[in-house]
């Protein structure tokens, strides 16, 4: 579908909505194409390509509220599905603060190109994708007798999407992404076979790191040869960049309008309070060329804003969309997160490292949870001991245990090593007085 | 289950049943004998046994051993409670056909939203494209398959009306908040799926499933003070309406305000290395973590699995049995037929402590040169099969509960679970403990809550030292994930004790 069909598609469906019983209307139609490719043992293992599309539509009815989405999309069965979506929500109960977002609110289509789409996504010839991929197996298939089973994938996408509400909004998006990524399997000690894999991603065919994965994955793999869980211990923690999301996550969550409202965060009420160490001083920019979550709308069309979330540990922010504004009584400011921008230490990756006496360097985690209600957390993790500033050797099989109050109050050091891959560009983190467990 | 012709194609499960038949669809004027079920799924998804060849032919054209066809067509529909009020559904409507075509062990993959003749040929086309010869392909006779019969169901959810369901959901808020004054929240809600699948391949089986699922869960949150917490109940069976009772509404309510009320009084364990008595049910997320994604024989075929040179060989205590089961009547994770078309067993995976089977879908069952254990699945019609768990659960052992929590003089009781994880290599696998005790002389003293437990695959099965006979399956909502794909399982266990792993906790 061209982006004409889609808003002809999206308006009507939006008009049929209207003139069968609902008030407010907001409509999203959306297409994606991917491919990919994976290779093993110099042969294609997987070749897959997909195309799909899909309307989602949002539906105010006296004072209810329900939502929908479809793959079909002939205007026959969209008729009825949204006839029958509609008489359905008139037997939901009530709901007064439910509405679509005040149009002052709404982006008004005069914003930056942000960089998100490669113009010439679809003009990679697929036999060079096919070379792409082989080449990443290539660079070490055969280099090292460990080595049991290499794979390598390349794969690309296109997502487009329009969106129409009956208030006024019309917006529409395209982002392309194109990746690499190489897994390995290593021989390790006994029955282990530790295997890393490590992947590389642009929004631009031509920005695509297209060498590298599979020797970064090797080295990485081989470095984990070994590892055994340590003694139990409270000890320095230094997370990589790479990882830290999974224990920045629920500090994120903990901000959303929905949690704060259903009690289920540990910083409810806490805005303009000290709840992190003053090292952290976070900002939230959707207006990054080229950054991972740069974006001029939200999901309901409210335009973006940068913000800061936290200044030298004082909270600034929530994330708070329509509905829960209402229920809050906070004006709304967006839902949901686009680049997350760290105030950043001066210290490297190799510089943190060497500031450790005795601790671990954590580069992966298994499992594990954070409570939202509380912040209590417990995660699975592997990783490096680190004794006088230097890796000493490979840990696996531990945990750490805490409080997300308490762990990012005691930050020691916020790294400079900021990944750009990723809308959420974290640096590495070394955290003090984090309980480990494991013998 | 048997589908007739007012069964159509459904714009949505919103509404009430019945009401609408999509025109127009096409009459199958098949010349070949096929059974009424057959028929009624052939006009379900609008196709005839001539376009199942034509697109099949297709996939063959360039070389492929062998093709298949995935149709499905799934309604989905959800309601859920916030604030004291049912107040928000959400329904979704997916409707596709997935081509995959193998190679040896190659696989070309598409799939169409459209499934009008051309649409459905050009991602023939696509998927056809792992082979790279041209081949004549001569259409095999049909053979049709008849499916089991493991989820009988009186009603089905496309026939029910939101304002039939709405009641269970308000009434499981009502019922908590009358449980317990500490109540300062509820979140509820409720989700069904009916799912139609039809599959054929190259190799002229043709077969088709009816997939019914429900879920109904509930979320409390409670206040002491300034303490806050929260936890939940949910069940999740392949039932029809008839599953909801005022019963279960109980059930869900006073199992959702127990849990919660536990965790006020809930500190951490010591951190460090100790013996865990798992308790009868949830705790089958050990098996499924430590255990069943290690055998799933794509990872042992490429060698990647910590279990791959471990085939028959004693891997566990003798009196341990690990099954792996798609046939539990109206269970989560059974399937009449698996997504390539085979049929679903019960697989004994470690059989008197010996490893016995691997998960075995097709590719994989045609490397070790044995039958399909009926693992092959997917998420749905855009993703490619895979090996894949169903029920994963132990058999009873030869021990009381009594003589296993005499055994410990320091260790924790866990028996209620959220998620796990694995890494299949290293064999390390984790699972994150809502609550549970310490045990100190073989008595439960202080509840815990919020840790994770390590451990490794081999290790921990081969530490499991003791197992009673009170096995229970968990018919919670686990829903697994690999290579970005969910499906619905279930687990179970008896007591068991593992004689150490690692848990999180304080070292204060």
């Amino acid at each position: 579908m061209t982006k004409e069909e889609k808003y002809t598609l999206a308006k009507w469906a939006m008009n049929h909505a209207l003139e069968n019983g609902a008030q407010e209307v907001s409509v999203n139609i959306s297409n994606n194409q991917s491919s990919s490719v994976e290779v093993r043992e110099e042969k294609i293992d997987k070749l897959e390509q997909a195309l799909q599309s899909n309307l989602s539509i949002r539906l105010f009815v006296d004072n209810k509220y329900s939502s929908h989405s479809t793959s079909r999309l002939n205007k026959e069965d969209l008729a009825r599905f949204i006839e029958e979506a509609i008489e359905g929500t008139k037997y939901l109960s009530e709901d007064e603060f439910r509405t679509l977002p005040k149009p002052e609110l709404y982006y008004k289509g005069d914003g930056p190109d942000l960089g998100s789409l490669d113009k010439n996504f679809g003009s990679v010839d697929p036999v060079e994708k096919i070379q792409v991929a082989f080449a990443a197996e290539k660079e070490i298939l055969g280099s090292n007798e460990r080595i049991i089973s290499v794979s390598s994938s390349y794969y690309d996408g296109l997502n487009e999407r329009v969106m129409v509400t009956s208030n006024g909004f019309e917006g529409d998006t395209a982002n392309s992404y194109f990746g690499i990524y190489t897994n390995v399997s290593v021989k390790g000690d006994g029955d282990a076979r530790p295997e890393f894999g490590w992947g590389e991603t642009a929004i631009k065919y031509n920005e695509l790191k297209k060498t590298g994965t599979g020797t970064t994955a090797l080295k990485r793999a081989l470095d984990k040869i070994g590892a055994k869980k340590i003694e139990s211990g409270t000890m320095p923690m230094i997370v990589e960049n790479r990882v830290v999301s999974r224990i920045f996550s629920p500090l994120m969550n903990a901000l959303d309008g929905s949690a704060i409202q259903q009690k289920n965060s540990f910083l409810i009420d806490k805005l303009g309070e000290k709840v992190a160490s003053e090292k952290l001083t976070l900002t939230d920019d959707p207006f990054i060329i080229g950054g991972r979550g740069s974006r001029l709308f939200d999901g309901e069309g409210i335009a973006t804003k940068k913000r800061t979330v936290f200044e030298k540990g004082v909270l600034k922010t929530y994330y708070i969309d329509t509905y829960y504004g209402k229920k809050l009584e906070m004006e709304p400011n967006s839902g949901s997160t686009t680049n997350l921008v760290f105030e950043t230490g001066d210290k490297d990756l190799d510089a943190l490292i060497a500031s450790v006496k005795r601790g671990i360097f954590v580069t992966g985690f298994n499992g594990g949870n954070s409570n939202g209600s509380t912040g209590d957390f417990s995660y699975g993790i592997e990783g490096f001991l680190v004794e006088n500033g230097e890796i000493v050797k490979p840990v696996t099989e531990m945990n750490i245990t805490g409080n997300m109050k308490t762990l990012w109050a005691n930050i020691g050091e916020i790294g400079n090593d900021v990944r750009d891959d990723s809308s959420w560009r974290t640096p590495s983190i070394l955290f003090n007085d984090v309980d480990f467990s494991g013998l | 289950m048997k589908v007739d012709r007012r069964d159509f194609i459904k714009t949505s499960g919103m509404f009430a049943a019945g009401s609408m038949v999509l025109p127009p669809f096409v009459q199958s004027c098949q010349n070949v004998q096929i059974s009424a079920d057959v028929k009624s799924y052939l006009d379900h998804f609008e196709v005839t046994t001539e376009m199942l060849q034509k697109v099949i032919a297709t996939a063959m054209s360039k070389g492929g051993d062998y093709a298949d066809l995935f149709f499905e067509h799934k309604i989905s529909n959800s309601l859920a409670l916030e604030d004291g009020k049912v107040n928000r559904a959400y329904s979704n409507i997916d409707f596709g056909v997935g081509i995959r075509v193998l190679k040896g062990d190659q696989t070309g993959f598409a799939y169409s939203e459209n499934i009008a003749l051309d649409d459905m040929l050009n991602a023939a086309k696509m998927a056809a494209n792992i082979a790279n010869t041209s081949a004549s392909f001569n259409a095999a006779d049909y053979n049709e398959k008849l499916p089991a019969n493991f989820y009988k169901i009186s009603k089905k959810w496309e026939d029910v009306s939101v304002k039939d369901k709405v009641p269970f959901v308000q009434k499981v808020n009502d019922k908590i908040f009358g449980l317990d004054d500490k109540v300062i929240k509820v979140n509820a809600g409720m989700s069904d799926e009916s799912s139609y699948v039809m599959f054929y391949n190259s190799e002229g089986r043709l077969t088709y499933d009816y997939r019914p699922m429900v879920s109904f869960y509930a979320v409390c949150v409670m206040q002491e003070g300034e303490q806050i917490e929260n936890a939940y109940a949910a069940r999740s069976v392949r039932r029809g309406f008839e599953w909801l009772t005022e019963d279960l509404v109980d059930e869900l309510a006073n199992e959702a305000v127990e849990k919660t009320n536990l965790l006020f009084k809930a500190g951490k364990p010591k951190a460090g290395e100790m013996p865990v008595v798992l308790g009868a049910g949830g705790s089958g997320i050990l098996l499924h973590e430590a255990i069943g994604h290690t055998f799933e024989a794509d990872f042992n075929r490429k060698g990647t699995s910590i279990f791959s040179d471990k085939l028959n060989k004693k891997v566990a205590e003798s009196f341990i049995n690990i099954i792996d089961d798609g046939t539990l009547p109206n269970d989560r994770g059974a399937i009449n037929i698996d997504d390539e078309g085979n049929d679903v067993q019960k697989t004994y995976l470690v059989k008197d402590g010996i490893l016995n089977s691997y998960l075995h879908d097709r590719i994989s069952a045609k490397y070790y040169g044995v039958e399909p254990t009926g693992n092959g699945r997917r998420e749905s019609f855009r993703h490619m099969p895979i090996p894949r768990m169903r029920s994963t659960y132990m058999e009873n052992g030869p021990h009381t509960t009594e003589e296993i929590f005499a055994a410990v003089d320091y260790g924790v009781y866990v028996d209620n679970f959220s998620n796990g994880e694995v890494k299949i290599g290293a064999g390390d696998f984790t699972f994150f403990v809502k609550s549970g005790y310490i045990i100190e002389n073989g008595k439960l003293t202080t509840p815990i809550k919020d840790i994770n437990i390590v451990g490794n695959g081999p290790q921990a099965l081969a530490d499991i030292s003791m197992a009673a006979n009170d096995y229970k399956n968990d018919s919670g909502t686990w829903t697994c994930g690999k290579d970005g794909q969910s499906v619905p399982v279930t687990l179970g266990l008896p007591t068991v004790l593992v004689k150490k792993m690692t848990v999180g906790g304080t070292n204060a």
